[in-house]
């Protein structure tokens, strides 16, 4: 195979030159060349006739049954950044990096709660995006422009971070990414891996991830079946491992404090809580969530998927006790917690498997990254290009403008990563979340109820927006004077919670308050062009076939 | 809410089945955010603090709920649009 050659040679050469694992290397670009190759031909996968329109580049057809969407949704949001950052937080700080395990418990019921709603409300009348559905629900475009634009800020920085997670590997592996190689070369890595992955997702649009996501969670569980079994074994059992986990996480770091605590202290008890409530809230209103959601062949899918998902969340609990394995190996992290899981990797593991584990969390990157950008790139056309700078615009028009955005996403993403410092990146993503989280009134409200005026959500999210912006750039931490974390005291309370739900809570208790002084005064309501039953509406129901809505008015349907 | 009012067949919105399945849905939220009921080390599960295997353990629980509620909507659903049909 010309592949394998191609990557032999490099690691040949590379090995020559700065003493690094050919084999690993070997093995990681023989991965990222299959998918590539996938990625290309899955523009021909289920194909439409009519395929030059934003339904089938953007939400694939809208025809994925189960199977499809449970790969789709795990690719997406157990990302390559959540592989390499979760055990890299119970590394760094013990019990409190754990809350991603309830949080990802409590993101199911919540799913099977409003999104079928969603997506039944979405399918009658032709949305592609969250603020296509405000927009028609309220007849508002600011209160639509302002959930754009929130999900548009707050997808990037979370692209970025894809890329933090494969310049983790990469750094590991000695192909540059990190701080421990200098110049253009560090960087010819991920600007390849990125052209790569810009490339196939513009021709093939979100039926390139869906493909390659069964790719990358084939590799994922093969990993993470094997280190939780294959290292606990090498490094003499759980009890060894949490034996030295406790006495590591006992002893005091720079600040007098100790480290971390084995189990969540009696003051860090609300930060965990809030911050699992609040993540799982903010985590459906991420665009990219709604995107793969939105991708479903029915309301059905979306709730069976609900009871297969969680498998993925069992497979993160065993993953971030990887991160107690990496202190009881004394992994090297050479001051970079992020480095935990790779180095462990490449310590433990034989490298030709090293390289299985490489490929698992580059692929991971991938997926969620081709996501993200077409999740914003929808945003971008159908709220922002088409409700305020083309309203005329054609399908054909809209795919183009689309295509270009999720280039143009990606672009910038790599931009922020390699001319800024990684901690932006991460800080972004902690506003990110917090900022998403101010949608949900809106969104969910909708869902439920018209009762809400559109006036006081767009006011409730303002206030939202600033108080999370401000209370997060006041958090401090050892290294970092401004956005040091996500947790700050609650007003009022007194305990340490999360900010993206405080501020959620002052969004919610504004757009109420405010609603009812609007109602009062007789403020115009705008026009709502759902219906009740539209909401509940199912594939096989009067009024809903199984062909497509068009995806623009007085434009020919999908297929 | 209106919206129940004016569908077609004027059921009940609440039903025992409906309640069953929104407490399945409920439980883990109660279980999860009261961290202090399970925040221990002992008994440990093959080495693992409580902590973490209960957790984890709550994974299975909250599928299986989510499974039930899945169950119980579907059916009611199904009698729902028979009923509508005759």
């Amino acid at each position: 195979m010309t592949f394998t050659s191609t990557g032999l040679a490099t690691a040949q050469l590379a090995a020559a030159t700065k003493g690094i694992n050919g084999v690993t290397l070997a093995v990681f670009v023989f991965f990222f060349l299959a998918v590539t190759v996938m990625g290309f031909l899955a523009a021909r996968w289920r194909r439409a006739d009519q395929s030059e329109n934003l339904d089938e580049w953007g939400l694939g057809g809208r025809s994925f049954g189960t199977w499809i969407t449970w790969f789709l949704l795990g690719g997406d949001l157990y990302t390559a950044y959540t592989f390499v950052a979760v055990p890299a937080a119970i590394y760094a700080a013990g019990a409190s990096g754990f809350f991603a395990v309830p949080y990802t418990i409590l993101v199911y019921p919540l799913i099977f709660t409003f999104l079928p709603r969603l997506w039944s409300v979405s399918h009658k009348h032709g949305y592609v995006t969250t603020s296509d559905f405000v927009r028609g629900r309220f007849g508002s475009k600011g209160l639509s422009l302002a959930v754009a634009l929130t999900g548009i800020l707050a997808t990037m920085p979370y692209i970025a971070l894809q890329l933090v997670g494969i310049q983790a590997v990469l750094d590991v592996m000695g192909v540059g990414g990190g701080e421990h190689t200098n110049g253009f070369v560090k960087d010819l890595p991920l600007l390849i891996a990125f052209a790569v992955l810009a490339a196939y997702t513009y021709s093939s649009g979100l039926r390139a991830p869906a493909l390659i996501a069964f790719v990358k969670d084939g590799l994922i569980y093969l990993v993470i079946g094997v280190a939780i079994v294959y290292i606990p074994i090498k490094l003499g059992g759980f009890d060894a491992i949490f034996n030295s986990a406790h006495q590591a996480l006992a002893q005091t770091g720079p600040t007098g404090k100790p480290r971390g605590e084995l189990t969540s202290g009696p003051n860090a008890q609300w930060a965990y809580a809030t911050l699992a409530l609040g993540s799982a809230l903010a985590l459906f209103m991420y665009p990219h969530s709604i995107t793969a959601t939105l991708s479903s062949r029915s309301r059905n899918v979306i709730r069976r998927n609900t009871t297969i998902l969680p498998l993925y969340s069992l497979m993160l609990g065993l993953l971030a006790l990887l991160g107690f394995m990496a202190v009881k190996a004394g992994t090297d992290i050479k001051g970079n917690p992020q480095l935990a899981i790779p180095q462990l990797f490449a310590d433990m593991f034989p490298s030709w498997f090293a390289g299985v584990a490489f490929a698992a969390i580059g692929i991971g990157a991938l997926v969620p990254a081709a996501i993200m950008s077409i999740a914003a790139a929808n945003l971008f056309t159908r709220n922002v290009y088409k409700d305020f700078l083309r309203p005329g615009a054609t399908p054909e028009q809209e795919h183009r403008v689309a295509k270009l955005v999720s280039l143009l996403v990606k672009v910038g993403a790599l931009a922020f990563v390699l001319t800024m410092d990684k901690t932006v990146a991460i800080n972004f993503q902690l506003l990110g979340g917090i900022w998403i989280l101010q949608t949900m009134p809106a969104l969910v409200g909708g869902l439920f109820t018209r009762w809400f005026h559109r006036w006081a959500l767009l006011a409730g999210w303002a206030v939202g927006m600033v108080y999370g912006t401000l209370a997060a750039y006041g958090v401090a931490s050892p290294t970092q004077k401004h956005f040091g974390g996500s947790s700050a005291e609650i007003p009022g309370i007194g305990e340490i919670g999360y900010i993206g739900l405080t501020a959620f809570v002052l969004n919610v208790v504004v757009a109420v308050v405010l609603t009812f002084a609007l109602k009062a005064v007789k403020a115009p309501d705008g026009v709502d062009e759902t219906r009740p039953a539209d909401y509940t509406a199912d594939l096989g129901d009067e009024g809903v076939t199984a062909d497509l809505p068009p995806a623009t008015a007085g434009a020919p349907a999908g297929h | 809410m209106t919206e129940k009012a004016d569908s077609p067949d004027r059921r009940p919105v609440v039903t025992p089945a409906r309640v069953v399945a929104g407490l399945c849905l409920l439980a883990p939220f109660v279980a999860m955010l009261w961290v202090s009921s399970y925040a221990r080390i002992e008994p440990r599960l093959i080495g693992i603090p409580f902590f973490y295997w209960y957790q984890m353990a709550w994974v299975l629980i909250s599928t299986a709920l989510t499974t039930l509620a899945y169950k119980l909507v579907q059916r009611e659903q199904r009698a729902r649009k028979d009923g509508a049909d005759q």
